[in-house]
């Protein structure tokens, strides 16, 4: 990166920083917003610590030229926490294009002390802002993905033993018995198919 | 072209809540954070009011009787009446707001109603209107508001979203105990048959079978089969436990989740190896088999008629007292709601230990120990031989678990159980353990599969301090003393921080202990590879 660039973006980098953090938080809830805000204690405000120091992160590995996996952590921290938190797939991940503007109006009302920066350079920051956006899609999918097979692991998982060791024993005459286990099993397969939502009973005889 | 919006315009919250208050912004169900509604054969079999097919969308007919709004106000004026701590927790709440952000659901969701605080007025409100003379006059301007269905629901919905772990309460200036009031609130929507069908199918197979997942006899001791033929293969013992037997010393209550889930089926089998160990004369019961209490997740009275169970059993198989595994809201109904509910055990003996006559006046009411002070005691006594370094392939940290920290304080005897069988223990932030702890967001029967986005955000403070230790010292063991912990924080590490595993605090001790007449242990009893002893034995 162009040496000008760096310099003013470590000079800038509060205020980005600042900016960037404010305008994430603006997509809580605005009561939510004043308690989730805390940054200094990392263990009784974990989303807002995780955040910032997430993005305070980002910045400065952007300005040091970073390799992105080492970038990639910072990410995974963020965007794992969004993607539990309802927000659609594009608002998960739209915090990374609020730094590319962000940048570009702190860039602008810089004085004209600081002379002109090579638009090239600008233009190569910016592409990098695009390769952490297509790195956040990778990870919310992930995230997702994650959650789906959770849901279905668990299920099996509570019962391991039991349905291993019925189905060694032939043990399992009695249906009634194990309604409750395999209608629990069934239901997390229909998750996974995306017939979420319905009532137990019928999702049991809808199963693919 | 259509006009292409800016990340700004795309990433404004749709449900960000208007600038209106609390009491005006209806409640929105969003997928993840509920559960389903009971099934009728649940409600039916325990004889709960309006058993029906039901679907828990907000929209969807919830099937009430016509006179529910009585059936409400009604139920609220008698739990008044009865319980003096619910009318006080009613009055007494200055909105100070200390409680605001200490609840792990309200800092992993950002739901305002998520606060304790806002949590209770959504009872409290109805509370002003229908039972307060300035609400009766003022209605709103006194924080009174209307019970409609609407506010039915909102109350289905976020009473559903609190796990009663009480840590709020600790930070209460007054005491207020948001899990009674979310128990109370519970307890009035079950007169409507409003309850969810991950707590109802437990409570009616705990009630007709004696455990959550309805376990014959036959298949509970299978299991133990089982379990003590992987014992044989670690240690070259063959454990003989006993089912049923009459005239015991002791009866042994567990949580049934390590009967069959894992890694719970680790715990038993520590539970198993210990009491091999020490000769002990002990029964395990498959009528009483289920130390969780579901019912406690839908009403007193319910509670009330699992919890008998063990006293019935006790009492049927003539033991002198009886000593309970690692389980979380099992501890809370035995500390706080047995002796009242259906004590006293005046049928049974203060309980000591036969190995190390340690008498357990703190347990002399109940008549019932909590193992990690039992096994606490031995250590204390020197009455096990414990080989550390078969542990040393784990870095560990210690969850306490709600119900046993804040519920009885049970707070160093798993610390002191834990330091003395293993070689690398690590504590997570003084801020997120001991009666400041965090829930794994799972307990009070929320840990469904369908409210899975619900309790990863409400246990992420958890993990996010998991995470620290795992950074910091490498920890790879997350330890607790509860059965849902060992059901949903593995869960929780996996999605948070992987390469953390989970386990109960007596599969640590098993592997750590030195047993008669065992042969060289190679593995753990996980059956995987013991780790390479460097220099002098220390056995």
């Amino acid at each position: 990166m162009e040496t000008k660039l760096k310099d003013t973006l470590r000079e800038k980098k509060p205020a980005i920083l600042k900016r960037w953090f404010d305008v994430i938080m603006e997509t809580y809830p605005t009561e939510a917003a004043g308690f989730l805000k805390g940054t200094k204690n990392r263990f009784t405000s974990p989303v807002g610590y995780t955040i910032y120091e997430g993005i305070d992160g980002l910045i400065d590995g952007l300005i040091r030229e970073v390799p992105f996996e080492e970038l990639s952590p910072l990410l995974d921290s963020i965007i794992k926490i969004r993607a539990v938190q309802k927000f659609s797939p594009s608002q998960a991940v739209a915090f990374i294009f609020h730094l590319k503007r962000i940048v570009n109006e702190e860039l602008q009302n810089m004085s004209d002390a600081h002379g002109v920066i090579d638009a090239a350079a600008l233009s190569e920051f910016g592409s990098k802002i695009d390769t952490l956006a297509l790195i956040s899609f990778d990870i919310y999918m992930e995230s997702r993905e994650k959650v789906y097979e959770l849901k279905a692991s668990e299920a099996r998982k509570r019962a391991f033993r039991l349905l291993q060791r019925e189905s060694q024993l032939y043990e399992m005459q009695e249906k009634e018995r194990s309604d409750f286990v395999i209608t629990n099993l069934l239901r997390e397969e229909n998750q996974l198919y995306g017939m979420q939502g319905q009532d137990p009973n019928i999702e049991t005889t809808n199963l693919k | 072209m259509a006009k292409t919006p800016k990340p700004e315009e795309l990433s404004k919250i749709d449900y960000k809540l208007p600038e209106k208050g609390w009491m005006d912004t209806p409640v929105e169900f969003k997928e993840g954070m509920y559960c389903h509604g009971a099934r009728p054969q649940y409600l039916e079999t325990v004889d709960f009011p309006n058993p029906r097919q039901w679907s828990s969308k907000k929209d969807e007919d919830w099937k009430l009787p016509e006179n529910w709004k009585e059936i409400v106000l009604n139920g609220m004026k008698e739990r008044l009446e009865k319980y003096r701590s619910f009318r006080l927790f009613m009055d007494i709440c200055v909105r100070c707001g200390a409680c605001a952000d200490k609840c792990q659901f309200f800092l992993g969701t950002g739901d305002p109603k998520n606060m304790p605080v806002l949590r209770a007025e959504l009872i409290r409100s109805v509370y002003k209107r229908y039972f307060t003379a300035s609400g009766k006059m003022l209605g709103k301007l006194a924080g009174g508001r209307e019970l409609t269905l609407d506010v039915l629901k909102e109350w289905w919905y976020y009473f559903y979203q609190c796990s009663e772990c009480r840590r709020c309460s600790v930070f209460c200036p007054y005491g207020i105990d948001q899990a009674e009031i979310t128990m109370i609130g519970r307890e009035i929507l079950n007169l409507l048959g409003l309850n969810t069908d991950w707590i109802a199918g437990p409570v009616a197979n705990s009630y007709m079978r004696g455990n959550h997942l309805g376990l014959e006899p036959h298949t509970i001791k299978s299991n133990f089969d089982f379990m003590a033929e992987d014992i044989e293969e670690v240690t070259g013992i063959k454990v003989e436990p006993t089912f049923n037997r009459k005239g015991a010393e002791i009866l042994f209550v567990a949580p049934s989740g390590d009967f069959f889930g894992d890694p719970g089926t680790y715990t038993c089998m520590g539970y198993l190896m210990l009491f091999h160990e020490l000769g002990l004369d002990y029964t395990w019961s498959t009528y009483a088999s289920e130390g969780g209490n579901f019912g406690s997740f839908t009403s007193m009275e319910m509670g009330k008629r699992l919890n008998y169970k063990i006293y019935a059993e006790a009492k049927r198989l003539g033991v002198k007292w009886i000593l309970g595994g690692e389980c979380g809201h099992m501890w809370r109904v035995v500390n706080q709601y047995m002796d009242t509910w259906n004590g006293p055990a005046d049928f049974l003996e203060v309980p000591v230990s036969p190995i190390t006559g340690t008498r357990f006046e703190n347990a002399k009411s109940t008549k019932m120990v909590h193992i990690a002070e039992f096994t606490a005691d031995l250590i204390k006594h020197g009455k096990l031989k414990l080989d550390p370094s078969r542990n040393d392939h784990l870095k560990v940290t210690f969850h306490d678990s709600c119900n046993t920290a804040r519920g009885m304080g049970i707070l160093d005897e798993p610390r002191y159980i834990l330091k003395n069988v293993l070689n690398h223990f690590y504590e997570m932030p003084e801020e997120t353990i001991r009666e400041k702890t965090f829930c794994c967001g799972s307990g009070s029967g929320l840990n469904a599969a369908e409210n899975m986005e619900l309790r990863l955000r409400g246990g992420f403070p958890r993990a996010n301090a998991v995470k620290y230790v795992h950074q910091k010292y490498g920890v790879n063991m997350l330890t607790n003393i509860c059965a849902i912990d060992r059901a949903a924080l593995p869960t929780l590490m996996n999605y948070w921080v992987p390469g953390v595993d989970v386990a109960g605090v007596h599969e640590l001790v098993a592997n750590a202990l030195v047993m008669k007449g065992e042969k060289e242990r190679t593995q753990d009893l996980r059956l995987e590879p013991l780790p390479e002893k460097v220099g002098a034995e220390n056995v």
